[in-house]
Parts: structure tokens; C-alpha cells; sequence
């Protein structure tokens, strides 16, 4: 019992963040906990208010810091070519269901083979990546620059610099309502992910392998692990994410606008690590603290939305709580803050 | 294993640059052999420098407009250069001086740096014109400007909504990305009216021109159980990510409807949803300057002065009600 309690102090964070975020609305204006169940366009039940909001806009960012945490612990660097890889896989799964068509009636593929081939695009990009990093030694952010820079061009380039529009509903079913079930499709996709890593991480040695890597290359090669794979392989599980991310995306709209998509997502991914309280450095991780970091982010926006700040003034508020935020979650802010609280309580033990 | 790595870098970054160079030299070739043709003596060669056309749907039209108008069979000899980059613009700018272009078209990138290459130009005798963007250089250093006026773009948006004669006015603004000029203009001719009119600003939100962002703002507000019968977005896109919301909680919009749903940049599939009469209303942000940009050269070369610098070019706004297929077909972007 004790045992599980230290190994969910890093969780303390995040949760108090969400805790104090949901104090403040309570304050604010106590509606903001209120779920109603409607019904959308289509006639079919929706449930809706913030929460809910929180939970479905969250998904995608949730899922790619699942990712941006095993690459953060392995390689101790960060992946920032994520958005611009959500752009390319959101053109491919578009180009797949269009065809040479920008407009097609009917669609030209099942969207699972659609989906399939994003999945294989996508990990492509995230081996190519895994390889400058693993291989080649390069800095993981200089690596990930390459596509940063060109990926939203290649993404342009796939669908000929067209912007495919889908009229076909089911393909919105993955970023809305599946008829006749009222809780958006992207929150049942995010608990399947995250069982699915937390299954990994249970039943397999990677999470155990990409720690010891991050913490130290040489001597987990020394014990028999392959360095490089894992780290290459850390590539290619976010590439997987960055094509469910995509997906989820593109089906939102069911359409896609090249140089806006996932705009600055990789930052937040990077942020929920953070939050997280994982070293960016490397190392140790916590995926559930990453996951729960993502929805501290969704909620502090859906939060300065609803609080109605002004749009100048709408990045500078969001900086000083992530500041905050940041600042507490640092591992030497925690074991400083641990050593204060284990003096306070001797003290008043005495 | 690490040495080989790095050994097989270098063999591939040296193969790049070689192949580049090769490349390079082959482009330069055929440039000069069209230049010293017999044919190309009577062509007008104009140089292009032009924003990335990847940037946006605008972009593209704007670069399709543009090669269409100075190609062969027109009379001209041009070459284009794309870069969303000051600084690589300048250099393209001074390879053109240097290659002896007869005029210069430029969508500067960025407003300030560009006074002593136009000088340059001007020391050259290359004339120089101005398109979809102005710079903050003397009036002397090109012949003509032209640009949108996206004030006024705002203005007839604004304008249109106060015809509608709506019993209220509650709006949802969405806004592009503080301090572009496409924003300030959009948002100044609104925030003008609603205040003479006492229109009701429901939120005033920037969702950078990003859909997903406009469908959570929009999202927000229909979560906080706030009524509002206006949809102000200032692109098509926003517009989109907006709809969307308002579909995910059935309230209806369009002619007649419930919301007031307005965009602006006229693409294809924006007036498609006007004339489907799902949205009320789209402004025009005109990409089409190679028909104004064509006009100013042939009086140029007839020997006319350009007696107006700046030409602000046209541009409509479409109502749901009156749009038509042809419109569609003819400003669609």
C-alpha cells in the first residue's frame, strides 16, 4: 500500500491542478458542471456542457503525450514535428478517401483502409525520425526540425494542394457522435489507446527498457538492451499515435487546412509531459501523470474560453498558469517542497 | 557503428549538395538559352516574387491567377520566385535586377527592408509593382500598388449584417490572428457598427484562423447556455469549425434560420454552403490582381503614366439569397 502511494506521488500535480482549476469554476459560476442530453442536427442524443467539451477536445492531445512520453524518456529529447506529422497523416487518410477527386460522392475506400495506410505513413515518418535520432545521434529536436519544416508542405503536396471536403457522415463519426451513443467518439478512442499502453507497460519490459535507456545508454547496453531500437521504437509507437491523433482530427471537419491543423500541438504535448512532472531530460516517466497533464491543458483553455479573456490577452494568461504549473511540477521544486513538508510535520510531531 | 554513421552522413549530405548544384546549373542553362532566343527579344520579362504558394487557399488561387496571366502566349517571358521570407525575397529581387527583368511584381513577405533593393531597381530601370501587400518604402520606388482594402472588406461585411434588420443582435465574433492586417481591418468595421448600433458582442475571441479553435470558442458559448443569432468569423474556416458546433447542438442556421452564420476569403466550398443556403453570407478577399497588374503594364509600355498608384481592387460580398451557380464557378477560390 505504501508502496503504491509514493509511486503516485508524481500524479499529485497534475490532479492538483485540475482540482484547483475546478475550484476556480465552482467559484466563478457553478454551471460549468452542468451536463445536459440533447439532441444534435441529425436527431441523434448528445450529452453536452464543459465537461464533456474537456473530455472530447482533450483526446488528441492526451493520445500524443502518450507517445511524447516514451520519446521524452528514451531519447531525453522531444518530438516537434508532431503537428506538422498530423497534417501529413490527416492529407493521406483525405487522399485515400477522395482519390484524384477533391469532391467525391461516395467515398473511394473503406475509411479502416484509409486509416491503415495513415497508420503506415505515419511511422514511416516517425522511423525516419527514430533513425536521425537512434542511429545518426542527432539531437531530437533537430532531428524532428527536418519534418517540422517541410511536413505541412509535403501534406499540401499529397492532395495537390487541394482541400478535399468529405460529405460522407460516417466519416464524422470519429471526431462526433456514433448515432444512438451520446458520448463523442474521441473520448471511447482516448480509453482505448490509454488501455492499450497501460496494458504494454504492464505485460511487456518496454516501459522498463526506455527508462533505463534514458537513464543511462551505457550501461543498459552493458545489461543487454539495444539502445537504438528502443529509442527508434519510441519513434514509431508516436508515429502510431500521431495517426490515431490525425484521424480524430480530420474527422472533426471532414476536411483539413494544411497550414492550421494541430497548429502548435507538439508544444502542448511537450507541456503535458511537463505537467506531468516528467524530466524532459529523460528517464523515468509517469504515462497516467502525461495523460492527466494533456487534460490539464484542455481544461485551463476550455476554462479562459469560457471565462471570455481578451484575445491579446488570452496567451499571456494561458503562460502564467502553465508557468505556475511548470515551476511546481520541476522535480527540484518537488523534492524541495517534499523536504519542507517532512520538516513541518516533525515539527509538529515534536 | 557510429563511425560508419557518421561516414554515411557525409556521403549523402555531399551527394545532396553535389546533385543540388547540378540541378542549379541545369536551371540556369535554360534560363539563359530562352533569354537569348529570337523570340523572347519582343516578350516583356517580368520577375515574381510571391509568398509561398502553400500558405493558403488565397496563396494558391493567387499564384494560379498569376501564371495564367504571364505566360508565353501573352506576351510575356516570366520567371517566379516563392519564399515567406524577407530576406530571400531581397536576394531573388536582386537576381532579377541582375538578370535585366523589364518590371518587378512583389508580395513582400514582410513591410520593412526592401528600400535599398528597389533603389537598386530603380538605378536599373526595372519598374517595379506592388501586389496584395504594401511596403513602408517611399512612393517614388515602384509605379503601382495593388492591393484590397480590408477595411472596406469589413465595412461591407458590417454593413450587410445592419441591412439584415435583425430584432437583435447577439454576436459571436471569431478573430483571426491578432494584428494582421486581414484581422484588423475585419474587426474594426464590426466593432465600429456595434457599437453606434448597440449590437450585443456575445465573445470576441481569437481562434487564429483555426477551425478546431472556432468550434471550441463556439462550443464554449453554447455550453454557457448564452443565446446569440450572429456568427462574425473572419475566414471561411472559422466559419466551417463554427457550423460545426452548432450542427453538434441543433441549433439551425443559414437563410431564415435561427444563426446568422458570416465568412470571408470566398473559397469554393464556402460559397458552395451559401448556395445551399446553410450560411448567409461570405466576403471577398480578392486574389485575382494579374488582370489589374496586366492593365498597368500595357499602359506602361504604351508610354502612358500611371496617374493612381495605389488601385484598390474589387471586391463583393455575397448574400445567400442572391448568390448564384456562376458566382460560384467565377470567384470560388
Amino acid at each position: 500500500m505504501k508502496s503504491k502511494f509514493v509511486f503516485n506521488k508524481q500524479l499529485l500535480i497534475p490532479l492538483a491542478a485540475i482540482v484547483a482549476l475546478a475550484i476556480f469554476n465552482l467559484i466563478m459560476d457553478p454551471s460549468f458542471f452542468k451536463i445536459t442530453l440533447g439532441t444534435n442536427s441529425a436527431g441523434h442524443p448528445v450529452l453536452s456542457g464543459y465537461l464533456i467539451t474537456i473530455l472530447d477536445y482533450g483526446s488528441e492531445l492526451a493520445i500524443l503525450a502518450i507517445g511524447m512520453t516514451l520519446v521524452t524518456a528514451a531519447s531525453g529529447g522531444q518530438d516537434i514535428s508532431v503537428g506538422a506529422n498530423i497534417a501529413i497523416v490527416g492529407s493521406v487518410i483525405l487522399r485515400v478517401l477522395c482519390g484524384t477527386n477533391s469532391r467525391p460522392e461516395t467515398l473511394q475506400a473503406p475509411i479502416i483502409v484509409a486509416f491503415l495506410v495513415a497508420c503506415v505513413v505515419a511511422m514511416l515518418f516517425g522511423a525516419f525520425n527514430g533513425i536521425l535520432v537512434a542511429y545518426f545521434n542527432i539531437q531530437p529536436m533537430v532531428a524532428t526540425l527536418i519534418l517540422f519544416t517541410a511536413g505541412r508542405s509535403i501534406a499540401a503536396w499529397i492532395n495537390n494542394n487541394e482541400l478535399p471536403i468529405i460529405n460522407e457522415p460516417s466519416f464524422g463519426y470519429f471526431g462526433g457522435y456514433i448515432p444512438g451513443i451520446a458520448i463523442p467518439t474521441p473520448v471511447f478512442i482516448t480509453i482505448i489507446c490509454v488501455i492499450v499502453i497501460m496494458l504494454v507497460l504492464k505485460f511487456t519490459t518496454l516501459g522498463l527498457y526506455t527508462q533505463s535507456v534514458g537513464i543511462n545508454e551505457k550501461s543498459s547496453r552493458l545489461n543487454g538492451i539495444n539502445p537504438q531500437m528502443i529509442k527508434f521504437m519510441t519513434f514509431v509507437i508516436l508515429g502510431l499515435c500521431v495517426a490515431v491523433a490525425g484521424l480524430i482530427k480530420v474527422s472533426r471537419l471532414s476536411t483539413i487546412n494544411y497550414s492550421v491543423i494541430a497548429k502548435d500541438i507538439e508544444m502542448d504535448a511537450i507541456l503535458a509531459v511537463a505537467l506531468g512532472g516528467n524530466a524532459l531530460s529523460g528517464g523515468k516517466f509517469n504515462m497516467a501523470a502525461s495523460i492527466l497533464g494533456a487534460y490539464v491543458i484542455q481544461f485551463l483553455t476550455t476554462t479562459l474560453y469560457k471565462m471570455q479573456v481578451n484575445s491579446e490577452a488570452l496567451s499571456a494568461y494561458k503562460a502564467v498558469v502553465v508557468i505556475i504549473l511548470v515551476v511546481l511540477s520541476a522535480p527540484i521544486v518537488r523534492d524541495k517542497l517534499k523536504k519542507f513538508m517532512e520538516k513541518f510535520k516533525k515539527k509538529e510531531v515534536a | 557503428m557510429r563511425k560508419l554513421g557518421k561516414k554515411l552522413m557525409a556521403t549523402v549530405v555531399a551527394a545532396t549538395m553535389a546533385l543540388g548544384l547540378a540541378a542549379c546549373s541545369g536551371g540556369k542553362d535554360t534560363g539563359t538559352t530562352t533569354a537569348g532566343g529570337n523570340k523572347t527579344a519582343e516578350k516583356i520579362k517580368v520577375g515574381i516574387i510571391n509568398n509561398d504558394p502553400n500558405e493558403s487557399g488565397y496563396r494558391t488561387a493567387n499564384d494560379k491567377d498569376l501564371k495564367a496571366m504571364f505566360c508565353d502566349a501573352n506576351g510575356y517571358d516570366a520567371s517566379f520566385a516563392y519564399s515567406l521570407k524577407n530576406d530571400e525575397q531581397i536576394t531573388a529581387a536582386q537576381k532579377f535586377i541582375q538578370d535585366g527583368v523589364d518590371y518587378l511584381l512583389l508580395s513582400a513577405a514582410d513591410t520593412s527592408g526592401w528600400d535599398s533593393v528597389l533603389k537598386d531597381a530603380q538605378n536599373a530601370g526595372v519598374k517595379v509593382i506592388l501586389f496584395d501587400r504594401t511596403i513602408d518604402a517611399d512612393e517614388s520606388l515602384y509605379v503601382a500598388s495593388i492591393v484590397s482594402d480590408m477595411d472596406k472588406e469589413g465595412e461591407t461585411a458590417a454593413n450587410w449584417l445592419k441591412d439584415q434588420n435583425l430584432s437583435e443582435y447577439n454576436i459571436i465574433h471569431l478573430q483571426g490572428v491578432m494584428g494582421s492586417a486581414a484581422q484588423q481591418g475585419r474587426s474594426g468595421a464590426l466593432d465600429k457598427l456595434a457599437k453606434e448600433n448597440g449590437w450585443k458582442i456575445v465573445t470576441q475571441q481569437t481562434a487564429e484562423w483555426s477551425a478546431e479553435k472556432a468550434q471550441q470558442i463556439v462550443q464554449s458559448v453554447i455550453d454557457s447556455g448564452e443565446s446569440f443569432n450572429v456568427i462574425y468569423a473572419e475566414n471561411d474556416d472559422m466559419a466551417k469549425g463554427a457550423v460545426e458546433a452548432l450542427d453538434k447542438a441543433n441549433i439551425s442556421h443559414g437563410v431564415g434560420k435561427d444563426v446568422v452564420v458570416m465568412g470571408f476569403d470566398c473559397n469554393k466550398w464556402a460559397l458552395e454552403e451559401l448556395l445551399a443556403k446553410n450560411w448567409n453570407y461570405d466576403g471577398q478577399c480578392n486574389p485575382f490582381q494579374a488582370s489589374y497588374i496586366d492593365e498597368v503594364i500595357k499602359k506602361l509600355e504604351k508610354g502612358e503614366t500611371i496617374t493612381q498608384k495605389v488601385i484598390i481592387m474589387e471586391e463583393k460580398g455575397f448574400d445567400a439569397s442572391t448568390i448564384t451557380k456562376e458566382d460560384v464557378e467565377k470567384y470560388g477560390i
